[in-house]
């Protein structure tokens, strides 16, 4: 699917996972989002831009607007450089950390969206996508 | 660099979260807020998040740790005003905040510091307005 705009945000300080939250609220505004699903879609984003920093040591994230049979989409593609995930599926269970936070990024992030797709290998990166409906 | 002002009414703080909170933001609110409650000897911080957008889990657990910290200290925290869009989100995100005492608003929120604080001196056997 071609997206009908796009556009990609540097993720290196809290400050830009800050801005980039900021992005995504307005991107979601102008697509006519609703507020519970512009909420869970920041969060979303929030818990990814700071995996991507607290693990990847910084990353980016390319924003993409979709359409497709009458409805919208916002489509987020998180990617770093870090040194990957070794085990997703327990990367992706609810509680599981290794940096001392509450093991909720992936896991919730997840639960929040309408698609989750991720990509890892050690050594290479990380990439998740997420992506939001309008219905 | 920002600061979030504490005020202090009573025996009580009150803190009104109004930005993006960033890292640093949130380590600076966690440090003030518990020197605060020392130097005031608070029995109670308001913390209103009406203003929030979004919880997310960084935020989430400020907010555990400051409960936690202040009720170490001896001082009750209660959450006020978390909008209806950010419940719904926190709850899916699977996050419970339940070592964080919650209110719909400021008024309730106060209600219960003070009904808390009427339980304190109860349980001291100082009675603060015997008949």
């Amino acid at each position: 699917m071609n997206p009908t705009r796009s556009e990609t945000f540097q993720l290196q300080t809290s400050d830009d996972v800050i801005r980039m939250r900021q992005m995504v609220r307005v991107w979601m505004v102008e697509m006519k989002f609703g507020l519970v699903d512009q909420t869970k879609m920041v969060t979303a984003a929030s818990e990814l831009a700071r995996n991507a920093l607290a693990y990847g040591g910084g990353g980016s994230v390319c924003m993409e607007a979709l359409a497709d049979d009458g409805r919208r989409g916002l489509r987020l593609v998180f990617e770093d450089q870090g040194p990957g995930i070794a085990d997703l599926e327990l990367a992706l269970t609810d509680g599981y950390t290794t940096g001392g936070g509450l093991g909720l990024g992936l896991s919730g992030s997840k639960r929040l969206v309408n698609e989750f797709a991720i990509w890892s290998a050690v050594g290479e990166g990380t990439r998740v996508t997420i992506v939001r409906w309008t219905i | 660099m920002d600061k979030i002002p504490i005020l202090k009414m009573g025996h009580f703080l009150l803190v009104t979260i109004q930005v993006d909170m960033h890292d640093r933001l949130a380590m600076t609110l966690q440090d003030d807020l518990t020197s605060r409650v020392v130097k005031d000897r608070a029995k109670g911080v308001l913390i209103d998040i009406s203003s929030l957008e979004i919880v997310d889990s960084f935020i989430g657990r400020m907010l555990a740790n400051i409960a936690a910290m202040t009720r170490t200290l001896g001082a009750e925290s209660v959450v006020v005003g978390m909008q209806p869009a950010v419940a719904i989100t926190i709850v899916e995100l699977g996050m419970s905040l339940h070592n964080v005492r919650t209110a719909l608003n400021v008024d309730k929120g106060m209600a219960l510091l003070i009904a808390q604080l009427n339980g304190l001196a109860e349980d001291d056997g100082n009675e603060p307005n015997p008949e």
